[in-house]
């Protein structure tokens, strides 16, 4: 503002700084609106249309009570593994030099690049009756597939890139130095993580955290090939939500599709209030 | 910050010194690399060497023949073009949304925020239909774009658009962080230096978080391309017009066919797979391009 | 390095939930009836009436699980080792693959009940919209300029796969079993069609909600559902002159009732369907059955229409499959190349 008059570009300069925050802010909800909101709104319309006494009613069902339940208990076995195999990912990709560290990170990824179906087939390949390891299962008496276990194997398939992606950009911007200079300083390596390397990634690792919930708790492809969909057993939300549908159950469907918003909501939530939290700390040191 | 500024290090005077100096000092090499190369084999290499081993029993011969019919190619054209389209959407979109995310403080951005990551929250399914319920001709959208003669449901777009959706937080994700961890004083001080904010933005915030961008968008790409929930929807599944390779591969399982499924979903994989290590080669040249000139 | 190594092992297994549990002898008798996708409702009916059958038989508890997906899926799900006690299913093809590549069940399947081991049928019907608007009374209209038929894709929907042979079966009739114009017919009927949706219910929901098509092709027994379903939109049934009879196939899971021990309540379940509670249950739902006196009392709701058989018109579902439905055979040819 006071060197205005000192160049001539910066005449005009001011009034666009002002304008382009709003017009971008504008645009990002306009399109957010268009593109995200809209669908959500259809769906709710979709719940609500025989009003809320029957969309209460659909959520409360047993089944659909179970399917949630189900649901809930995949995401929270499988969040914390993905956090864990994320962190040491991470560290072993970005603080150390390593023959076959791009392909390594190729490898990583590509379960974002496989149609979820594909997912569960390739498990069923592996632990089916008739995949591979399936005799020396069935001799073991170990049920992998149309079980608990095969729901959360396919899940754990599907997220665990999340955490890493997050991470590995991150780390690599931010370098080691930090790590070093505190090893010089006698730290072990715990300590290390803990007091520098967490603090430097926590936002990372929560966004990792929360997207990895969120495609644990959407996820059906591939849990709809190695769950067996029994109802009350192994039906997850997003197949309790199938199910409905081919019910000619509109609105038990989007009730039970709604309620998967629900959830990623409240986790937002959390994940807001822990922002909120963190932020304070952060402010106050 | 809790730890001393970098200059205690001792003898790391060059760059390519202290990089030597990080691969010895810093502990949990093997710990880290142990968890990860094990995780990785059981959840994912395991099932993976399976659908490959699966694919290679019709033989190269028929491997061929299955992935070269036409109708085969069709699908992959349209699959590659519907997935170019969507990760061109996502990346302006993602990268509008982590700008402003990151950057502006206004009313409703956490609710913004918390919305980047309904689509994975959702099932596919529902996502299609509910796309398809709005472009759909008798549709809040489609009734407005139908008479100006854009037609979304049943075509290639449809497509890209289900695909987009079903994508966004990779770009937005993928770009936040490192945009959050970017000094914004580095900007200001380039802003009382009377510089544009595009310039700005261009030299001096874009080639920070282009490596970031980058690999977000080659994400999105590879998602998209195996995406089948929410496509089949709104896609009108017509063969050579807007049948994706996805749908092949489901049609060969339902004829308990699981070579040329596999054979199909092969080629999928190995696209996917030389995309992302192309971007991820790219990444690591630009960030070590950046080291030496840091 | 190793300690390293042994501890990530550690984390890993201590992380992974292996929850085997062997199968108890429990008091209640459990089985798990594995089915199609759009037969919830239906059997969560007809189970409950069931167990107080077989309560009152044999003074026995019984639970009934219920699994329902696509039935190609589910047929390949139970080969994968999905605990199945009992198969109801809308494809002969989906049982007949127990046998083939799982040999769970005997060959002469279909020889162990009556009728085919089915205990009810359907066949494709015509859902067209309020008033007949473009007057379409039989398979011949559908191929009529102008005319959208929506039915699903014949390589994932079973029920398209029926409406596919039927509309086949009345070209040949019309020429004189020419094949070629049966081919010519099919493929207009197939060029005709707007949207190829992967199951019914996605066609459905194409139909109903979407406004597109003039004419929906799916089971009588689905026709009827959607026209209750959708009472208000004024939906309108046609049964053309001819048409297929779909079996809808139940069997035992012979390498899983005799592991679990549930031959006889798995048995006593299927024998049920068969039975005037079970049949009347199943005409409830609009589907036709084999039991006489409930046949009479649900007449009216049963229009007379001309059935073929797919053993008779097309040597069976293996040579149908092979002929019509396989990778390259005649749908392919004409579904493809238009």
């Amino acid at each position: 503002m006071i060197d205005m008059a000192s160049t001539a570009p910066a005449g005009a300069f001011p009034a666009l700084r002002a304008l382009m925050p709003r017009l971008l802010i504008g645009l990002g909800i306009v399109s957010t609106a268009l593109f995200i909101v809209t669908p959500l709104a259809v769906i709710f319309a979709q719940a609500f249309s025989h009003g809320f006494d029957v969309y209460m009613a659909n959520i409360l069902a047993p089944d659909t009570l179970h399917a949630i339940y189900l649901t809930v208990l995949v995401t929270v076995i499988v969040v914390p593994v993905n956090i864990a195999f994320g962190i040491a990912a991470a560290w072993a990709i970005t603080k150390f030099d390593f023959a076959g560290k791009k392909l390594l990170l190729t490898l990583i990824e590509i379960p974002f690049s496989i149609s979820p179906i594909v997912a569960g087939v390739t498990y069923i390949l592996l632990y089916g009756a008739q995949g591979l390891l399936g005799p020396w299962l069935i001799g073991m008496e170990l049920r992998i597939m149309f079980a608990l276990p095969g729901i959360v194997l396919v899940t754990l398939f599907v997220t665990s890139p999340f955490v890493v992606r997050e991470l590995v950009p991150l780390m690599q911007v931010q370098g080691s130095e930090q790590e070093e200079a505190a090893v010089t300083l006698g730290a072990s390596g715990w300590q290390i993580f803990a007091r520098v390397t967490l603090p430097n990634i926590r936002w990372a690792l929560l966004y990792g955290a929360v997207l990895c919930s969120a495609r644990a708790i959407g996820e059906f492809g591939a849990v709809s090939v190695v769950s067996g969909n029994i109802r009350g057993q192994t039906n997850t939300l997003p197949l309790q939500v199938e199910l409905l549908y081919h019910d000619y159950n509109t609105v038990g469907a989007f009730a039970a599709a709604s309620t998967l918003t629900l959830i990623a909501i409240i986790a937002l939530i959390a994940k807001v209030a822990i922002e909120y939290r963190l932020g304070d700390q952060r402010a106050h040191s | 910050m809790p730890t001393a500024s970098p200059a205690i290090t001792p003898g790391a005077t060059r760059v390519g010194a202290k990089r030597v100096l990080a691969k010895r000092v810093l502990p949990g090499f093997g710990l880290t690399m142990g968890c990860t190369m094990l995780y990785l084999g059981i959840i994912v290499l395991l099932p993976l060497a399976a659908l490959l081993l699966k694919a290679g029993e019709v033989g190269p011969a028929r491997f061929w023949q299955i992935i070269s019919s036409p109708r085969a190619v069709a699908a992959f054209q349209i699959t590659f073009a519907a997935a170019a389209i969507a990760t061109v959407i996502n990346a302006a979109y993602g990268l509008l949304m982590a700008w402003i995310l990151v950057r502006y403080r206004f009313p409703g951005r956490r609710l913004l925020d918390a919305l980047m990551d309904i689509p994975f929250a959702l099932p596919t399914a529902v996502a299609g239909l509910a796309l398809t319920a709005l472009y759909a001709s008798n549709g809040w959208f489609g009734s407005a774009l139908e008479p100006a003669g854009i037609k979304v449901v049943y075509t290639i777009f449809g497509v890209a658009l289900a695909m987009a959706f079903t994508s966004v937080p990779f770009v937005v994700r993928t770009v936040q962080p490192v945009l959050e961890d970017l000094d914004p004083q580095i900007e200001q001080a380039s802003a009382t230096l009377g510089a544009y904010p595009f310039t700005i933005f261009r030299r001096v915030v874009f080639p920070v978080i282009f490596p970031a961008y980058l690999s977000g968008c080659a994400l999105a790409f590879a998602r998209s391309l195996g995406e089948f929930g929410a496509v089949v929807f709104i896609a009108g599944n017509i063969p050579f017009q807007t049948e994706i390779a996805a749908l092949l591969v489901y049609i060969r399982l339902e004829e308990f066919d699981y070579p040329a499924a596999s054979a199909i979903a092969a080629v999928l994989l190995l696209s996917a797979f030389v995309i992302l290590l192309a971007t991820n080669v790219i990444q690591a040249r630009l960030l070590r391009y950046k080291a030496r000139s840091a | 390095m190793k300690r390293s190594l042994a501890l990530a092992a550690a984390l890993f297994l201590a992380a992974t939930p292996f929850a085997a549990k062997p199968a108890i002898a429990d008091e209640p008798a459990q089985i798990l009836n594995v089915s199609y996708d759009i037969a919830r409702e239906l059997f969560a009916h007809i189970n409950p009436v069931f167990a107080a059958h077989w309560k009152e038989e044999t003074g026995g508890e019984v639970n009934i699980d219920q699994s329902h997906g696509g039935s190609s899926r589910q047929a390949r799900a139970i080969l994968e080792g999905l605990q199945a006690d009992i198969v109801t299913f809308n494809q002969v093809t989906d049982v007949q693959i127990l046998h083939d590549r799982g040999n769970l069940i005997p060959g002469d399947w279909q020889d162990r009940l009556p009728n085919n081991a089915s205990p009810y049928y359907s066949l494709p019907a015509f859902l067209v919209r309020p008033g007949n608007p473009k007057d379409i009374r039989d398979w011949s209209d559908l191929v009529r300029e102008g005319v959208q038929p929506v039915f699903p894709n014949p390589k994932t929907s079973g029920n398209a796969r029926y409406t596919y042979l039927a509309a086949f079966a009345f070209a040949l009739e019309e020429h004189d079993g020419d094949e070629e114009k049966a081919r010519e017919f099919v493929g207009n009927l197939l060029a005709n069609v707007p949207v190829f949706d992967t199951g019914g219910r996605a066609a459905t929901t194409t139909f109903v909600e979407r406004g597109i098509g003039d004419v929906l092709i799916t089971f009588e027994a689905e026709v009827n559902n959607i026209a209750r379903e959708y009472g208000d939109r004024g939906f309108e049934i046609v049964v053309p002159s001819l048409s297929v009879r779909a079996e809808f196939p139940v069997s035992l899971v012979d390498a899983v009732v005799d592991r679990r021990g549930t031959r006889d309540v798995a048995t006593a379940y299927l024998d049920f369907l068969y039975g005037e509670e079970g049949q009347t249950i199943l005409a409830e739902f609009a589907y036709r059955v084999h039991h006489p006196q409930t046949r009479e009392r649900f007449a009216d709701q049963f229009p007379e229409v001309r059935l073929i058989e797919v053993d008779e018109v097309f040597g069976g579902w293996a040579q149908a499959t092979e002929e019509h439905f396989a990778d390259g055979a005649i749908l392919d040819q004409i579904f493809v190349n238009r």
